[in-house]
């Protein structure tokens, strides 16, 4: 476990810390994480083929945020994005945001790290990155940073979909990143550094705090519930899923945009829970909604949580033991051209709303290799029938194309994109 | 040692900024010493000679228009070298200012607005260049010029102000209020050295502390917006004008150290962000605007102070300053009104974070400045 304080000591300050990174970095690819080795505290490895933070095994925090790019000029953008890189290499190792760190610098200026992290250890910390529609145009149409040529098919606007109550304000933008970590601290202090860095090249646009993850993206990991009290991600894509992963979570070179191999889309929607009428629903109603038990998770019908949804069973009354309309039916892959998501969300609490009701839901994010095969056939069909909406409003909305993972020190995330 | 000379140079220029003399001798032709007539009128601004040796220089600025005029010499990014401000019509003022060998710009600024007619300005000669700390040292007293040539505006300014409170002129004080903030707002990091005077003179209503009175400058705008009642103002504002006086005497004897004025620079901007875009500062007014242009202008009197400085050690940092600056300056420009700013409520939220925006991106090259100037 690297904890800052003590790669202070050990690596001395300044230089020798910097070669104390990329040692790290170099011994530790993130192509084959095992989740068994994971300790709560430990390194994630940040350099790899794919980014980290997507199947990486979920961890409990999130600290959400979307950027507007508010320069015109290129190379400011593509220098941000590799002082992004490597200050990124450095948080997830469990160190300082930069060369000097908070307390390594000179007195008289402000220090390159904030320090809110010093003696925190790396926490799993993992940093993702995705530029959405806008980035490439604008609302006119104009082509902002000579990249407009290179943005694949696959990242186009999200539709409308039914019963939407989107806020342009918490949604969309130009660039995101997700920090997730198993210390809700040390992914706030990534971000406050990132954006820190980032003045006068992006601004935040706006930015989520999650809490408690709400879906599982290995094996290893129990399934999580979600605040409606329904576990959540059972059927998740997951990092042991192999050939599955090729097929619906990776992009290809041959989809369209040869940059974005090994990447994926990422879908974000704040999905706002009305708590208080949710609360007030019978177990039953409950139930029939998802489509499962509250208690063990199972489908309806059936008895244990990986058992598979029998769609054709019949209740006592003789009408469909998962009713037509439930949650778990509309979202499965065979009603949906076998379309698979891995979802990572997390729990959110943004406090009160003023009328005295929790402002709180689910901060949804779903990763794949092609949204308007997946993300948007699925959500049209919920949109359209879930009995879930009565409960929900979706707030925020948003579309990113994640690139592939920082081959190595020196690389920057979205080289190809900008070369 | 070397400082030393400058420093005493420093001494003599401040009485040369309010000597005045009525017989201004004209320069003889061809000759590169000597006082340097300037004809200022409505529409040009003739310098007698464009070249000088260097070392002190003086000009004798005669204002022959109908405007009162300033008198202006810039070095590159502006940097005031030094200026007569209020020069009425038919006086003739002089400027002695102390140039190193290089380029300068002159500039007479008819009706006190603008970037003025400019001129081009050359001192020639083979003085020793500078060494840094001799940089240094002009940087605190370039600066020292700008506060005085601040204060010089601000005591007249406020004893405008304080007299139409007591008169009861309630539009007349309300025009003035924004003005006199002006020069007030441009130095602020010299006036908050001096203690419980700036809480005194511009503490708002929540941060005066147990025991002490709510006076100053937003207690006048609270009578004068808000209760809408002046009749009992007048010893608030008799107790302004002594504070005042009070801070422009220490304000004009104080020399701020090169790593003052480049938290100064910074602090001017932290002021902006965190209480003018929010309108938190006038907020009976309405006038932040105001004081978020002479924070900004202010913040530039101080970096370019540095700037030989900041050429010499860290060019790269000059160029994104500038830039930063000119974004700034442009984004606020949107927001004129005549002769003044918007008021803070006819902004929208867009608005405002767009200026949000480009005050962190100035604020950041400016939180280096300081780490380069102690190196």
């Amino acid at each position: 476990m690297v904890s800052r304080r003590t790669a202070l000591t050990a690596a001395g300050v300044g230089i020798a810390g910097v070669a104390g990174a990329a040692a790290v970095g170099s011994v530790m690819m993130n192509d084959a994480p095992d989740p068994a080795a994971a300790s709560p505290g430990a390194p994630v490895p940040f350099f790899g083929a794919h980014q980290a933070g997507i199947v990486t095994p979920a961890q409990d925090r999130l600290h959400f945020v979307a950027f507007d790019v508010i320069t015109k000029d290129r190379a400011r953008l593509v220098e941000m994005l590799r002082e992004w890189t490597a200050a990124a290499a450095r948080m997830t190792a469990g160190r300082d945001a930069g060369l000097l760190g908070a307390v390594g610098g000179q007195p008289e200026a402000p220090p390159d790290d904030t320090g809110e992290a010093l003696g925190l250890p790396a926490s799993g910390l993992t940093l993702t990155v995705g530029f959405g529609p806008s980035l490439f145009r604008d609302a006119d149409g104009v082509d902002r940073f000579g990249i407009a040529d290179k943005r694949p098919a696959a990242l186009e606007d999200l539709p409308h979909f039914p019963g939407d109550a989107i806020k342009p304000e918490i949604s969309g933008g130009d660039i995101c990143v997700q920090a997730c970590s198993n210390d809700p601290q040390v992914a706030v202090h990534a971000v406050r550094n990132l954006a820190r860095i980032g003045f006068g090249v992006v601004s935040v646009r706006y930015s989520q705090l999650g809490f408690g993850r709400t879906s599982s993206t290995s094996r290893a990991q129990a399934t999580p519930r979600n605040l409606m009290g329904f576990k959540d991600g059972t059927r998740n894509l997951k990092l042991e899923d192999g050939k599955l992963l090729d097929e619906q979570l990776w992009a290809h070179a041959d989809d369209g945009a040869a940059w974005m191999a090994g990447g994926s889309y990422l879908v974000t929607r704040r999905i706002r829970m009305l708590i208080e009428t949710w609360d007030r629903t019978s177990l039953t109603e409950q139930e029939a909604i998802f489509g499962r038990d509250k208690g063990e998770g199972a489908p309806l019908g059936r008895q244990k949580e990986f058992d598979e949804p029998d769609f054709a069973a019949k209740g006592a009354d003789g009408s469909p033991a998962i009713a037509m309309d439930a949650h778990v039916r509309l979202a499965h892959p065979a009603q949906n051209s076998d379309a698979h998501l891995l979802r990572r969300g997390y729990n959110f609490v943004d406090g009160s709303d003023g009328l005295g009701r929790l402002d709180a839901g689910l901060f949804f994010m779903a990763y794949q290799r092609d949204p308007r095969k997946q993300f948007v056939p699925v959500q049209r069909n919920l949109a359209r029938h879930d009995t879930l909406n009565e409960y929900i409003r979706h707030t925020s909305s948003a579309l990113w194309a994640c690139p592939p993972g920082v081959a190595k020190e020196g690389d920057f995330w979205g080289a190809g994109l900008f070369s | 040692m070397r400082k030393l000379p400058a420093l005493t140079a420093v001494a003599v220029l401040g009485l040369g900024l309010t000597a005045c003399t009525t017989d201004p001798e004209p320069a003889a032709p061809g000759a590169t010493t000597g006082p340097i007539a300037v004809k200022a009128t409505d529409t040009a601004c003739e310098v007698g000679r464009v070249e000088n040796a260097a070392g002190t220089v003086t000009f004798n600025v005669t204002n022959s228009g109908a405007k009162v005029t300033e008198f202006y010499v810039y070095a590159a990014g502006d940097r005031v070298m030094g200026e007569i401000e209020n020069i009425a019509p038919g006086l003739t003022r002089e400027l002695k200012v102390e140039l190193a060998a290089g380029t300068y710009e002159t500039a007479c600024k008819p009706g006190m607005t603008g970037k003025g007619i400019r001129g081009a300005f050359k001192a020639t000669g083979s003085a020793a260049p500078l060494t840094a700390d001799a940089k240094l040292a002009e940087a605190t007293a370039s600066y020292q010029r700008y506060v005085q040539s601040q204060t010089a505006a601000l005591l007249p300014k406020t004893e405008e102000f304080v007299a139409a409170v007591k008169a009861g002129d309630v539009a007349k004080a309300k025009a003035l209020f924004p003005v006199v903030r002006t020069y007030w707002e441009r130095i602020e990091p010299v006036a908050e050295i001096f203690g419980d005077l700036d809480p005194k003179i511009d503490g708002r209503a929540e941060v005066i502390e147990e025991g002490m009175a709510f006076t100053g400058f937003h207690r006048l705008e609270q009578d004068l917006w808000e209760k809408n009642d002046i009749s009992k103002s007048g010893p608030i504002a008799d107790q302004l004008l002594v504070d005042v006086k009070e801070i422009v005497a220490k304000a004009d004897a104080e020399k701020l150290s090169p790593l003052q004025l480049a938290n100064g620079a910074k602090e001017l901007l932290d002021e902006v962000a965190s209480g003018k875009i929010t309108g938190e500062e006038d907020r009976y007014s309405h006038t932040d605007l105001w004081d978020f242009a002479a924070n900004v202008e202010g913040s530039k009197a101080a970096v370019q102070a540095l700037r030989p400085t900041l050429e010499e050690r860290a060019p790269e940092l000059v160029a994104s300053l500038d830039a930063a600056f000119k974004n700034v300056d442009d984004t606020l420009g949107k927001h004129r009104d005549g002769d003044g700013w918007k008021l803070h409520t006819a902004l929208s939220q867009a608005d405002l974070k767009e200026l949000t925006n480009v005050i962190n991106a100035l604020a950041e090259p400016i939180s280096k400045i300081a780490a380069v100037i102690s190196k």
